[in-house]
């Protein structure tokens, strides 16, 4: 049992190091081969304008494919955009897995950026959660349940097995949303705790 | 409770940036460019450091107009140069609400002894550094993003590998001391030992650290990238190349895959003229740029 992490640009090495600490091995994803044989995989925070043009050489092709065939993925931030339908500004979605529109940088310039705790449903209270230049959720679609808001503006979903989120819990020593996604949403047990 | 500003905020728009290129760029069509080529963020200047270099006189931040065309140009986060030590360009660009400062020797010193608190500000700040006692020292000020100063303007790569080279060697005396002598280690390279501890405990620098100064190529920037640093800044030497958009975006990938030699070799082919450059040991010694701020 493998869980990818999108490794073109980015809060990379953050996710590998939270999913090593809980215990799962990890493969960063580079090219489209890189992606045989993930049991799920996190698309990390970064510029999505520059991970987007990197990802058109046949990962987000193959990307879509595995997100419709049910692979579990898990973006933040960037990632998130990534993952979106509609993203504000853009004729086409990049993966479109999830039925959501997004605003890029919807919490302003770098100086607006902040950290906050969240209340997450199914994950817990008191959730650590550091906010970049976040892009928010300003549409919902059917069957898209809001897992967390901020200021009462959404930050955090789930449809199906297709999780997104503003914020980045990799910047955190927190591991319970990084355990949501990989026990809760993705099914898979650890191999044994370390985190 | 929302905090703004905090250290873990200012690192971690860095954290982000890692993998990508900054470019430099000194008009709103130049970022549109940098921006499309993939760029994770420009950086906004009036005159890029070749020609800095050429034409001389004291070097300043940009005009606050240029900033902010540039920021209303582009969605990805803008950068912007205060002059070391000149804290007020660097409250100037702040209230502009640039992405980050660069305190950079490509300008004119503002201060002959002391650089900016970074601590004071909100906005994060990159500083340039040639070996670890600089970097701990910036860092140790409130930087919360570093580079290798190497020597900007020359689109000659060697002082970047030659700090780069350095840093690394000295990072792994300071995870292989005996705690005994972490203290002296420290004194010698002008470190604070509290930075040394930070280092010895996360294995690495606390945090990023970008290859800066002289890149050109495609090559320059994999060769940085398998030095061990987390991203590239490129000066003059996307502008000052023949077709700025193909040089951009090769530089681009190969910073991505930079330990794909298929891949550098492929997006090397046909890129035109690069940078014409300069070799370092022309330069007269007061011209060095990156003697600037120690």
């Amino acid at each position: 049992m493998t869980v990818g992490v999108l490794g073109l640009q980015g809060a990379v090495r953050e996710h590998v190091k939270s999913l090593g600490r809980l215990g799962i091995a990890v493969r960063v994803v580079k090219s489209s081969a890189d992606l045989d044989g993930l049991s799920a995989l996190i698309l990390p925070g970064g510029e999505s304008t520059a991970i987007s043009l990197l990802g058109e050489n046949g990962v987000f092709e193959r990307l879509r494919r595995l997100a419709s065939d049910g692979v579990p993925m898990f973006g933040t931030c960037a990632g998130m955009i990534l993952l979106a339908r509609d993203v504000e500004g853009r004729e086409a979605a990049h993966i479109g897995a999830i039925d959501i529109g997004v605003a890029r940088n919807a919490s302003g310039r770098q100086v607006h950026s902040f950290e906050t705790t969240l209340s997450i449903d199914g994950v817990g209270e008191d959730v650590p959660a550091v906010f970049i230049r976040a892009p928010y959720i300003t549409r919902i679609g059917d069957g898209v349940r809001i897992l967390a808001r901020h200021d009462g503006v959404p930050v955090m979903a789930l449809a199906g097995r297709i999780l997104v989120a503003s914020f980045h819990p990799e910047l955190t020593d927190d591991l319970r949303v990084h355990r949501y996604f990989v026990e809760t949403v993705s099914g898979l047990r650890r191999e044994g705790d370390r985190g | 409770m929302v905090e703004k500003g905090t250290y873990r905020v200012k690192s971690g728009l860095a954290e982000m940036l890692k993998g990508g290129v900054i470019m430099d760029v000194t008009t709103a069509e130049q970022a549109r460019i940098a921006e499309a080529a993939g760029a994770v963020a420009v950086m906004a200047l009036e005159r890029v450091p070749a020609d800095i270099r050429a034409q001389g006189g004291v070097a300043r931040m940009a005009d606050p107009t240029k900033v902010r065309e540039i920021m209303d140009a582009v969605s990805i986060p803008v950068m912007a140069k205060a002059r070391i030590g000149h804290f007020v360009e660097a409250q100037v660009l702040e209230a502009l609400e640039v992405d980050y400062i660069d305190e950079s020797e490509v300008l004119t010193p503002a201060d002959p002894h002391f650089h900016i608190n970074k601590w004071a500000f909100a906005v994060p700040f990159v500083c340039g550094a040639r070996d670890l006692g600089e970097a701990c020292r910036r860092i140790a000020e409130g930087a919360a993003m570093i580079r290798t100063k190497g020597e900007p303007g020359t689109g000659n790569v060697i002082e970047a590998v030659r700090h780069m080279r350095l840093m690394n060697e000295q990072i792994r005396a300071v995870l292989a001391a005996p705690d005994e002598e972490l203290m002296t280690i420290g004194k010698n390279l002008g470190a604070p030992h509290s930075m040394l501890l930070a280092i010895r405990e996360i294995g690495r620098l606390p945090v990023v650290n970008f290859a800066a100064g002289g890149i050109a190529t495609p090559a320059d920037a994999a060769m940085m990238m398998q030095l061990g640093c987390d991203g590239i800044f490129v000066g003059s030497g996307v502008f000052k190349s023949a077709d700025p958009a193909r040089r951009a975006r090769a530089i681009v990938e190969a910073t991505t895959h930079y330990d794909d030699a298929k891949i550098v070799a492929e997006v090397s082919k046909g890129l035109g003229e690069a940078m014409h450059g300069i070799e370092i040991e022309t330069i007269p010694e007061h011209e060095m740029m990156q003697t600037r701020g120690k």
